[in-house]
This record gives structure tokens, C-alpha cells and sequence, in this order.
């Protein structure tokens, strides 16, 4: 699952967490400003095939960020408050889909510098519940949340 | 159904016991007694770690009375490795938009001020 380029996911099993780790071809300041400045931040954040709107991004320590992913008129917003963001090294926000307002995930972002303009992107994203991160991680949220579980219902339902 | 489901079989893989119990069941079933020979513990502790991953749905018993071997169920293990891979492709894609992103930012873009005020 390791590679030196690809993304790993780790999945917590003590606490309801995801890590993911990925490595960048660019220096640090150049990785925390495309996570700083929306202009950057529009052109890949959202989905494949999802239409990017941020609504507000102000990414520093006290700021909030909103943003929505549509498609063919439906619309799926996020929001969450930066806790606490240091320059070239660490973004700690919250995170809430609102479809489920009252659901939040703890985020936390950081950079490592590798030497050689190389950076190591790491996040954390603590969930409330088991049950909320696991379905993150079944659906990725966008798209759509009953799908993972009817399947797992399918298969659970054939061992009887 | 609910998310119930994945948590429990997260849960039951959380054991090293256990996932080492699930890779010995991968080449075949065993009953309990071969399940509980390389380990220094009782048939009744490995029962117990059955029991968890029999209610995650990661095992089932069979119906023979005397031996009752146990069965991997190798769907719920694959349903759980998709949606993790799932996950992990669509961060890869996000990140590889980040890389063209990253590649397209000029050189020497000035630092953020050592005071952190925002670019």
C-alpha cells in the first residue's frame, strides 16, 4: 500500500481516524499556499465531475471556509472553522458535511519538509463516531453515503 | 441497515489475534481446536475472539455439530478493501490535481511573512 508517490490511507482502529499521506514534487510554501489561497484551492479540492464553488475560504488561525460541490442541481456544502493554521507547517480546521450538521470531524494537516523541494502532506481527519467516520469512508460523502451500505447489506444479507 | 456494520468488522480486525486468525482461515477452514493450537491460550479465549469476528459477519460456523469449522467470509473482508481503495483512488485523483496545481505555480513565489499574515 506504501508507495513514494501514491496516496496511503491508514484507518484507525482505536480512534475513529483517517490518515492519509501523500508526497509532493514542490517545496512546502508552495504546498500550504494551494491550501491557503481559494483560487489555488478551487481548482482541486473538489470532486471529479463535481462543479467547485467556494464560498468563503479564510484560511487562518480563527478564520472559516465554506464551500459547495454541485452536479446536475443538486448541491453538497461544507463548512468548518480554521483552529489553527501556521505557515508552510500545519491547518487544524473542523469539518462538517451539512447534510449532517450536527456531525463534525477534527482535521489536521501537516507539511514535512523532505529537502530537494519535496513535501510530505499528512492528514488526520478524527471523527465524532466510528459510525460518522466509517461512512465517510464508505461514500466519500459526495457521492453518496447509501450505496457502500446497501452493498454490505447485500452481502451481509447472503450469509444469513 | 445502519454503519454498524463496517465499525464492528474495523473493530474485530483491530486485534492482532484476530486478523492473524482471519489470515489462517484464508487458506481454509479450521475448527477451533486447529485455530487454537499455535497460540498459548485457552479454547475458550479463542472462542471469544470467534464470537467477535462472528458478529462482524468476518466468520460463520459451520453447521456440522461435533466440529463446526470455521469459515472466512472473504465478501465482507472485499467490500471492506473496496471502499478503502475507493477512498484512497479518490484522494490520489485530488492530489494529483493538486500536483498540476503545484507545477503550474510560478517559481520563487514570495513566502508567507515569518508573522504568518496570510498571502
Amino acid at each position: 500500500m506504501t508507495t513514494t508517490t501514491g496516496t496511503r490511507i491508514d484507518i484507525g482502529t482505536d480512534l475513529p481516524t483517517i490518515v492519509i499521506t501523500r508526497e509532493f514534487d514542490a517545496p512546502r510554501s508552495k504546498v500550504f499556499r494551494a491550501h491557503t489561497d481559494p483560487d489555488l484551492v478551487s481548482q482541486w479540492l473538489g470532486p471529479r465531475g463535481l462543479e467547485m464553488t467556494v464560498d468563503r475560504w479564510d484560511c487562518r488561525t480563527g478564520g472559516e471556509y465554506r464551500y459547495i460541490h454541485s452536479r446536475d442541481g443538486e448541491e453538497y456544502a461544507f463548512h468548518g472553522s480554521f483552529h489553527e493554521v501556521r505557515p508552510e507547517e500545519l491547518i487544524v480546521q473542523t469539518f462538517t458535511f451539512e447534510g449532517m450538521p450536527d456531525s463534525v470531524a477534527l482535521e489536521k494537516l501537516v507539511l514535512e519538509d523532505l529537502g530537494e523541494g519535496r513535501t510530505r502532506l499528512v492528514a488526520t481527519s478524527l471523527g465524532d463516531s466510528f459510525e460518522a467516520r466509517d461512512a465517510m469512508v464508505a461514500s466519500g460523502m459526495e457521492t453518496g453515503i447509501v450505496e457502500g451500505y446497501e452493498r454490505l447489506d447485500e452481502v451481509l444479507a447472503q450469509q444469513g | 441497515m445502519t454503519t454498524d456494520g463496517l465499525s464492528k468488522v474495523f473493530a474485530a480486525l483491530a486485534d492482532p489475534t484476530r486478523r492473524d486468525i482471519v489470515a489462517r482461515l484464508a487458506s481454509g477452514d479450521a475448527t477451533v481446536g486447529q485455530l487454537a493450537e499455535p497460540y498459548a491460550m485457552s479454547l475458550q479465549a479463542v472462542s471469544k475472539h470467534l464470537k467477535v469476528l462472528e458478529d462482524a459477519g468476518l466468520v460463520t460456523r459451520g453447521r456440522d455439530a461435533q466440529r463446526r469449522p470455521v469459515h472466512l467470509e472473504t465478501e465482507v473482508l472485499d467490500a471492506m478493501t473496496t471502499w478503502i481503495e475507493r477512498y484512497r483512488r479518490e484522494a490520489e485523483e485530488r492530489y494529483r490535481r493538486l500536483d498540476d496545481v503545484l507545477a503550474a505555480m510560478p517559481h520563487g513565489t514570495p513566502h508567507p511573512t515569518p508573522e504568518g499574515e496570510r498571502p
